[in-house]
């Protein structure tokens, strides 16, 4: 059972209701996939990602983005069960997608860096450090049913 | 990883113009974000009166840092060389555990997110990130 502080549950709550799902789900997976580009051997289907420009104006990229907002967003909205909540997403991405869980925090950290440059000033080093301990219980969960 | 190519050579470059001037806030910054965000690395600067964000040593830390990183700009093409003496006093004074450069280099790229968040694009962001990664292993060279 993670302990979240009052502080926390209040700027997870605002950080996910401050920023657009459709502008920082897209950018997050792109830059990940652009930035780590062995992350793309798990998105064969989605057709051109041969560069930085194919990659960012890939439709499949984009929807895949918003996808995992809304995954988020069930975090969120249940932060004192992750866990129970990702159970099934852990299974998936471990027995269907065989995701390398090490890959988990590489997207994690992109989307710190693009809620970053959404928030500017705002994302002061407190407010990060939120945003990275809940991005550390996501990735804790999804890596659980893995065996 | 790999090494830096010409081209990751000269988007760093050119990015970092951007930087000067603002070294100290940046380092300043990026060290407070590193010790809030993860506390293990407290334990290396226990020495300090005073760790909060954006403290008196917080800021001379941040400045030393940024100041060496910003020559390491301007030394890419041999950075094992331009290393060499801070690699050595990493490696046998501070004894900092390597792992961690890459924590300081993830909230460098954060706070040059905040700073400059649209021209901070994925092109650039990758282009950092690899030269953060060479600096970090010229810093790892005289470990063992």
């Amino acid at each position: 059972m993670v302990a979240w502080t009052d502080f926390e549950r209040v700027t997870i709550k605002d950080i996910f209701s401050k920023i657009d799902y459709e502008v920082v789900g897209p950018a997050a997976i792109s830059r990940c996939l652009i930035v780590y580009p062995w992350t793309q051997r798990y998105f064969a289907g989605f057709g051109n990602l041969y560069n930085a420009a194919a990659i960012k104006s890939n439709p499949k990229v984009a929807a895949h983005g918003k996808v995992i907002m809304e995954g988020l967003e069930k975090a969120v909205k249940n932060m004192d069960n992750i866990k129970a909540t990702f159970t099934e997403l852990s299974t998936l991405h471990s027995e269907k997608l065989q995701v390398d869980p090490d890959n988990f925090m590489l997207l994690g950290d992109c989307l710190a860096i693009v809620v970053a440059a959404q928030l500017g000033k705002d994302f002061t080093p407190e407010v990060h450090a939120a945003f990275q301990k809940f991005l550390a219980v996501v990735v804790s969960s999804l890596r659980r049913q893995y065996y | 990883m790999t090494t830096l190519s010409e081209k990751d050579k000269n988007i760093v470059k050119t990015f970092w113009a951007k930087v000067a001037g603002r070294e100290e806030q940046i380092g300043c910054d990026a060290v407070s974000r590193m010790l809030t965000v993860y506390p293990q690395t407290k334990t290396y600067f226990s020495h300090w009166k005073d760790l909060s964000p954006g403290s008196d040593p917080v800021r001379k830390h941040g400045g030393i840092v940024m100041a060496a990183v910003t020559d390491a700009v301007s030394k890419t093409d041999d950075l094992t060389g331009a290393l060499l003496s801070l690699s050595e006093l990493h490696a046998f004074t501070l004894r900092v555990d390597p792992a961690n450069f890459k924590v300081l280099s993830h909230n460098l790229l954060v706070v040059l997110s905040t700073t400059f968040s649209n021209d901070f694009t994925p092109e650039v962001h990758v282009a950092i990130d690899k030269f953060l990664t060479a600096v970090a292993l010229a810093l790892s060279e005289k470990y063992r």
